[in-house]
C-alpha cells in the first residue's frame, strides 16, 4: 500500500494505480477526456492536470503512476490556470455549434468548459475544418469537433479488436479515420459514439432526433442475444429513441452489441397494434372479444392432444409461464414447446444448458475450446470477454471449425465430431492441453446441439470433465452459449416437450390447433392447422396465421428474463403497446377467462410469485428424468457445421429494423467489391 | 505544410523487388522476434525508395502484410511523416526551405522561381512531368541559407537567379553541381577562414 495526500487528505492506495485513480479514491472528481478505466492510457488531452510538490510543472494525473509520499493538490489556482489553458486550446479549434449537436446536454466538453472555459477566444485565426468521415451506417462523424483523446481508436484496436480507426496526418491535419473511410467491421462499433467525449462521433440513426434532457430512461436488460445486457432505454412518449449501456461489470461491463444498440427502431415498424382475424387469405380488423370468442370455439370442438403451443426467442418468463399454465390448467394437455427445432438438451439438471463458468470467469480461463459455437455473431458481448482474456492472458484458443475472424487469433481443428469423440476419451494432443489447464473452458454452441449425435457427445463431453476434476465446486468448464433471450428462461420453467417429438409431429401436421408465442423460426409448412399467433411484429409467424392477437414488446411490458449464466434480471416496461395491443400475459389471462369464466392469476404480482415458486421448486427437485442414455454404437460421425443466424436479422425487431439493414447492406456491398480491408 | 493525403491515381499492386526484399528481410532480421513491426519505418523508405520516390496504397498494404500489422497502422505512419511521399514527385525533387533562418534570408524567392520554373503549385508536376518542387521545414544547413535539396543534394546561398539557372539544368535533365553556390568551402566563412588557421582539418 502507498501513502500519499490529496488536497491534504492522506490516503491509502493500492500499489499500480495512477494519481488520477488515487484522487477519485480520495473523493476529488479530475476532469478527463481522454482517460477511460477500460482502455489504455494515452496521455494526450492534458485536461487532468494537477499540481505535485516538487514538480515545477503541472503533472497530468492519469499517465503519472502513484507513487510513495506524493503531495497532491487539485484545488489550487495553480491547477486551475493550468486547466483553463488546457481548454482554451482544446476549444480554438472547436466550433460553436453546441445548438445543432448531438452531444449537446451530455457533452463532456460542453460540461467541462462550464467550469474551465473561457468566455472569450483569443484565438483569431480562422478556425479548422475537417471533412466528415465515412464510418458506416451507424457512427454519424462530426470531425471538426474532435478533440482527439484517440478514445475511439483505442477502443477500436483494444476491446473490440479490429484495428480499422486510427489518426491520420500530424499536428492541426490530424484526422481520425477508419482505413479509406471504409464502414467499421464490428459488432461493437456503436460503442464508440458512448466513449466519444464530443459530438464527433455520434449515432447516425439518431440524428438531431432529441435532447437528453426531453427523454424519459429506464434502466432495463436487453433481449437481443442472451447476455441480457443492462440497459438504458430513452423513450420520447411512445416510440424508444435509442438505447444506452448500462455498466454491470459481471456481464456487459461497459459495453453493447449493435443490435441491441440500433434494432430500436424496430420497434415501430411492422407492429401489429390491433387483433386481426383471416378471412378468405387476408386480414380483416377484429376486435378482442370477436377473436377470443373464435378462439374459444376453436378450442371446444378440438381435441386437445391436437393442440399445441410454442413459446418464442424474446417472450419474457412471466408470459412463458402463464403460456404454460394456460395449457396444463385451461387445455390440459402438455404439448408445449420452447425450442424451434428437435435439437438436445439436457433438462434434468440445470447445469447442462447454463453458461456454467460465468462471464467473468472466462477471464479466469486459461484455455477456450469452442464446439459448434461463433460467439461473435452469437454472443458479441461473450466474445469481446474472450478476447479480453486473450489480450490480458494471452489465454489459449481452439475452435472445432475454422469459422473465419473471431477478432483474436484461434487454433482450428477440422469440424468432424469425430474429432470430439477423439478429444474427450483422451487421444487426441487437445484433450492433453485440457488436462494441463486449470480452469479449461469448454463453450458447446447450439449448431453442437443440433448435430446427430449431440446428447451421446454432450455426455461424453461431461463424464471426461467430471472424471478429470473439471467440474468441481470451484470450477465449472461446461458451458453451453445460448443466443437467444428466453431461452434458458423458458427451460427452468420447463417449457420442453419431452417424450414424444412434437416437431415430427408438427411437420406431418398432425395439430390442429398451433398457438405461437412470438415463434417466428419454425420450420414447417402449414396445411389445415388453425394457428394462433401472438406477438408485437408482423413476421413469419404472424404470416401464416389465422388469428393474430397483437403483444408487447420488451420495452413495453416488465418481465423477469434469465441469461446464459443462469442469471434472473427484470427488464422494465419503458413504453407502452400500441393501439389495442395489450401486455402479453395479460391477453393470455383474459383467454383463459372466457375459456373457464375464471382468470388464472388476479395480477402481475401472483403471476410472479407462483412463477418463483415454480423455479424454486425445480432447483430442489433434482431427479433425473431422462435415464436411457445413447450409447457410442448410435454415433455417427459428421461433418458440424456451424450455423448460426444473420446477425443483423437475428429476431423480429431487428427484422423489422431500418438500421439492421442499413448494416446488413453494408458489409454485403465490401465483400461483393472485395476490399477486404 | 500540405495535407498529407494519398494521390488519386494509384497503382494496382506492389511487391518488393529482389533487392528490396533482401534489404527489408535484413531490416527485419535486426529486430526481436515479434516486434518486427517496429521496421515499418525503414521498409516505407525502401518502398519509396524503389517506386520512384513515393509510397502507393498498394505499398503501404503490402508492407502490412509482409510484417502482419494492421494497414491503418502503416496508414498513420506514412501519413505522419513527411519524408514519406504519397503522390508522385518529379524525377527531380526539389524541397526548398522555408524555416525561419531561410525564410530571413529570402527563401521565398527561391520559391517565386520554383514557381516559374517547375509548377504553379507545390507538389505538383511540371509539364514534362520530370520534376515537382515542396516546401519543406528545416533541412539543418542554416549557415547556408537560403537553401534547397534537389534529390540528395544540397544547393546552398542561392537567391532567385542562381535558382533560376540550377532549376534550368534539371529541366534540361543535366545534374547541377552541389554545395556552395557564392564559393564557400562548406559552411566556411566566405572569404577563407580567420581562425583555427594552424588546424588543417578543421
Amino acid at each position: 500500500m502507498l501513502k500519499l495526500k490529496v488536497n491534504d487528505i492522506d490516503i491509502e492506495v493500492e500499489e499500480g494505480l495512477t494519481v488520477l485513480q488515487a484522487c477519485e479514491k480520495a473523493g476529488v472528481e479530475i476532469p478527463r477526456f481522454c482517460y477511460h478505466e477500460k482502455l489504455s492510457i494515452a496521455g494526450n488531452c492534458r485536461m487532468c492536470l494537477v499540481e505535485m510538490e516538487k514538480s515545477p510543472k503541472p503533472v497530468a494525473s492519469c499517465a503519472m503512476p502513484a507513487a510513495e509520499g506524493m503531495n497532491i493538490k487539485t484545488n489550487t489556482a495553480f491547477v486551475e490556470k493550468a486547466r483553463k489553458g488546457v481548454m482554451e486550446f482544446l476549444l480554438a479549434n472547436h466550433p460553436l455549434d453546441c445548438p445543432v449537436c448531438d452531444q449537446g446536454g451530455e457533452c463532456d466538453l460542453q460540461d467541462q468548459s462550464m467550469f474551465y472555459g473561457v468566455d472569450k477566444s483569443r484565438f483569431k485565426e480562422n478556425k479548422r475544418y475537417v471533412p466528415e468521415k465515412n464510418m458506416g451506417p451507424l457512427i454519424k462523424t462530426h470531425m471538426t469537433r474532435c478533440i482527439h483523446c484517440t478514445r475511439c481508436v483505442r477502443f477500436a484496436t483494444e476491446i473490440a479488436g479490429v484495428s480499422e480507426i486510427g489518426a491520420i496526418g500530424r499536428g492541426e491535419d490530424m484526422q481520425i479515420t477508419t482505413y479509406l473511410e471504409q464502414s467499421v467491421q464490428s459488432e461493437l462499433s456503436g460503442n464508440v459514439i458512448d466513449l466519444c467525449p464530443v459530438g464527433a462521433l455520434t449515432s447516425k440513426p439518431y440524428v438531431f432526433e432529441a435532447r437528453p434532457w426531453e427523454l424519459k430512461k429506464t434502466e432495463s436488460i436487453d433481449v437481443m442475444d442472451a447476455v441480457g445486457s443492462n440497459i438504458r432505454i430513452d423513450t420520447y412518449g411512445w416510440e424508444v429513441k435509442r438505447v444506452l449501456p448500462l455498466i454491470n461489470e459481471d456481464i456487459n461491463e461497459e459495453w453493447i452489441s449493435d443490435k441491441t444498440r440500433y434494432a430500436c427502431d424496430g420497434l415501430s415498424n411492422q407492429r401489429l397494434d390491433t387483433p386481426f382475424i383471416k378471412y378468405n387469405r387476408k386480414f380483416e380488423k377484429a376486435n378482442w372479444e370477436e377473436v377470443f370468442k373464435i378462439i374459444k370455439s376453436k378450442i371446444k370442438e378440438t381435441p386437445k392432444d391436437k393442440i399445441a403451443g410454442f413459446v418464442g426467442d424474446l417472450t419474457n418468463m412471466e408470459t412463458s409461464y402463464i403460456f404454460k399454465e394456460f395449457f396444463d390448467r385451461t387445455l390440459d394437455t402438455r404439448n408445449y414447446e420452447c425450442r424451434s427445432s428437435n435439437y438436445y438438451v439436457g433438462i434434468n439438471e440445470r447445469e447442462n444448458y447454463l453458461f456454467n463458468s460465468s462471464i467473468n470467469g472466462i477471464e479466469e480461463s486459461d484455455l477456450i475450446f469452442l464446439i459448434g459455437s461463433n460467439p461473435r455473431f452469437e454472443s458479441t458481448i461473450v466474445n469481446a470477454r474472450i478476447r479480453k482474456s486473450f489480450v490480458n492472458n494471452s489465454t489459449k484458443i481452439i475452435s472445432l471449425n475454422d469459422i473465419g475472424d473471431l477478432t483474436y487469433p484461434y487454433q482450428s481443428l477440422n469440424g468432424q465430431t469425430k474429432t470430439i469423440v477423439d478429444i474427450f476419451e483422451g487421444n487426441n494432443q487437445v484433450s492433453k492441453k485440457i488436462l494441463d489447464s486449470k480452469k479449461p473452458l469448454i463453450i458447446l454452441g447450439e449448431s453442437f446441439f443440433k448435430s446427430q449425435s449431440s446428447e451421446f457427445l454432450f455426455n461424453l463431453i461431461k463424464n471426461f470433465l467430471k472424471k478429470n476434476n473439471k467440474i468441481n465446486d470451484e470450477w465449472n468448464s461446461l458451458n453451453k452459449l445460448t443466443s437467444d433471450a428466453s431461452t434458458v428462461g423458458s427451460l427452468d420453467l420447463k417449457i420442453i416437450n419431452e417424450g414424444k417429438n412434437i416437431f415430427n409431429e408438427l411437420k406431418s401436421n398432425n395439430f390442429e390447433i398451433i398457438y405461437l408465442l412470438g415463434q417466428d423460426n419454425l420450420n414447417f409448412t402449414k396445411k389445415d392447422e388453425f394457428i394462433i399467433y401472438q406477438g408485437s411484429h408482423g413476421d413469419k409467424g404472424a404470416d401464416i396465421a389465422d388469428i393474430i392477437l397483437p403483444g408487447a414488446a420488451y420495452t413495453e411490458q416488465s418481465g423477469y428474463f434469465t441469461n446464459l449464466e443462469g442469471k434472473l434480471q427484470k427488464a422494465y416496461k419503458a413504453s407502452y403497446p400500441p393501439g389495442k395491443a395489450k401486455e402479453d400475459w395479460q391477453i393470455i389471462n383474459e383467454l383463459a377467462e372466457i375459456m373457464n369464466n375464471r382468470k388464472l392469476f388476479n395480477d402481475k404480482d401472483e403471476l410472479k410469485s407462483s412463477m418463483i415458486n415454480f423455479i424454486n421448486l425445480q432447483k430442489e427437485n433434482k431427479t433425473p428424468i431422462n435415464v436411457n442414455q445413447s450409447t457410442k454404437e448410435d454415433f455417427k460421425n459428421e461433418e458440424l457445421v456451424v450455423d448460426y443466424k444473420d446477425y443483423y436479422f437475428s429476431n423480429v425487431i431487428a427484422r423489422s429494423s431500418k438500421t439492421m439493414l442499413d448494416c446488413h447492406n453494408s458489409k454485403i456491398k465490401i465483400k461483393k467489391t472485395g476490399t477486404d480491408g | 505544410m500540405s495535407l498529407r493525403r494519398p494521390a488519386k491515381n494509384q497503382p494496382e499492386s506492389f511487391e518488393f523487388s529482389p533487392s528490396s526484399l533482401e534489404a527489408a528481410n535484413a531490416i527485419v532480421s535486426k529486430y526481436p522476434k515479434g516486434k518486427q513491426q517496429s521496421s515499418v519505418m525503414a521498409l516505407l523508405y525502401i518502398a519509396q525508395k524503389q517506386n520512384n520516390n513515393w509510397i502507393p496504397l498498394a505499398a503501404m498494404k503490402y508492407i502490412g502484410k509482409f510484417l502482419d500489422m494492421p494497414y491503418i497502422k502503416v496508414y498513420e505512419v506514412a501519413t505522419f511523416y513527411t519524408m514519406y511521399n504519397l503522390a508522385p514527385v518529379g524525377k527531380y525533387f526539389v524541397q526548398v526551405c522555408t524555416t525561419t533562418p531561410c525564410m530571413i534570408r529570402g527563401a521565398y524567392k527561391l520559391v517565386e522561381a520554383c514557381k516559374e520554373k517547375i509548377s504553379k503549385n507545390e507538389s505538383e508536376l511540371s509539364r514534362d512531368k520530370s520534376c515537382s518542387w515542396m516546401e519543406v521545414e528545416c533541412l539543418g544547413a542554416c549557415v547556408n541559407a537560403p537553401m534547397m535539396q534537389i534529390n540528395d543534394y544540397y544547393y546552398e546561398d542561392l537567391d532567385k537567379e542562381k535558382t533560376l539557372k540550377i532549376l534550368d539544368k534539371i529541366l534540361n535533365d543535366e545534374t547541377p553541381k552541389p554545395g556552395s553556390y557564392r564559393g564557400r568551402v562548406n559552411n566556411e566563412p566566405e572569404n577563407n577562414r580567420k581562425t583555427l588557421m594552424d588546424l588543417k582539418n578543421a
